[in-house]
């Protein structure tokens, strides 16, 4: 990875950020919303969060893409763990 | 960091060095374990729903988004103290690691008050020992009479995702004050870095499953 790029990135920026999607997500769980509507709203901000501290604290944007498709691919795991166990119910 | 400066041979085809390559490998293998926790927990919170409760009204969210926050900042100085060895900085490398230690050993001490607070009310994985009210009962008058909220799946569930989470900042924590030790006798520098690079790579992967737990256990 570059060190210039690293020496740009916008650390504080995402901490910035990082702390209002955690404020939003707290009053957003108390909304009176349907509760698909709930669990999607904060999964999608949990994601969100989620993805900017891998991109940007542990430096994937930085990465080689080899290293992006290895840090991906329990992912479909992940989600066939869980969505084919779901399917009992 | 370039896998000049890390002073390693890259693994072949991957041009990443190999001991941040080992660490990749080692946190994908960390997210099957988490996804079986959470997968587990999903399940079971459709399967028994009666065992569960709205937000807010067992947990304390206002002190474990605190505690999330004591977490993010922890990643914020972490990355700061590569940042700084990045640049030949070795004051601030050690002044940063040992910010991180302070703020992970904050989060651990936040979530053993919480742990003593909620099993004092209740909130325990055992059937025969759970009578969990909720928050907005437990200090009223005749909380005893008032009817128990959730079942012991709740407590189960959520003592093992949050316990094996911390878990994970302890021995974090503990591999933080290896680093800070190795710190302070000059074992870092920019073309030596590895040991921060992965190091930081485990703390923000904790960092990065909280942020996921946190939703999905308290606010969900």
């Amino acid at each position: 990875m570059s060190e210039d790029a690293h020496k740009e990135s916008p650390y504080f920026l995402i901490w910035g950020v990082l702390f209002a999607l955690t404020v939003a997500e707290v009053f957003y769980a108390f909304m009176e919303l349907p509760q698909f509507w709930l669990a999607f709203g904060l999964i999608v901000m949990a994601v969100w969060k989620a993805l900017l501290v891998a991109l940007y604290y542990m430096h994937l944007r930085f990465e080689p893409r080899r290293l992006w498709v290895l840090a991906a691919s329990p992912l479909p795991l992940a989600v066939i763990l869980v969505v084919v166990v779901i399917q009992e119910f | 960091m370039s896998t000049a400066a890390a002073g390693r041979l890259p693994m072949p085809g991957m041009k990443v060095y190999n001991l941040k390559l080992g660490m990749w490998i080692f946190l994908l293998s960390e997210v099957m374990f988490f996804t079986g926790l959470i997968g587990s927990y999903i399940i079971l919170r459709f399967a028994h729903p009666e065992h569960f409760a709205a937000p807010g009204v067992v947990l304390n969210v206002p002190l474990t988004a605190f505690n999330t926050f004591v977490l993010i900042c922890s990643s914020v100085t972490m990355v700061k103290a590569f940042a700084a060895v990045e640049q030949g900085d070795q004051k601030g490398l050690q002044r940063w690691l040992l910010a991180t230690i302070a703020l992970g050993t904050f989060f651990v001490g936040v979530q053993a008050v919480e742990y003593s607070v909620l099993s004092s009310e209740g909130f325990v994985p055992m059937a025969e020992l759970y009578h969990a009210v909720g928050r907005g009962a437990v200090h009223a008058e005749g909380a005893a009479e008032a009817a128990v909220v959730g079942g012991p799946l709740y407590g189960a569930t959520f003592y093992a995702m949050t316990g094996f989470h911390g878990a994970h900042v302890s021995i974090g924590v503990l591999c933080l004050l290896y680093v800070y030790w190795r710190a302070r006798k000059g074992k870092y520098s920019a073309a030596s870095l590895g040991g921060v690079e992965i190091m930081g790579l485990y703390w923000h992967f904790v960092d990065l499953v909280w942020i996921l737990l946190f939703t999905i256990v308290y606010l969900i």
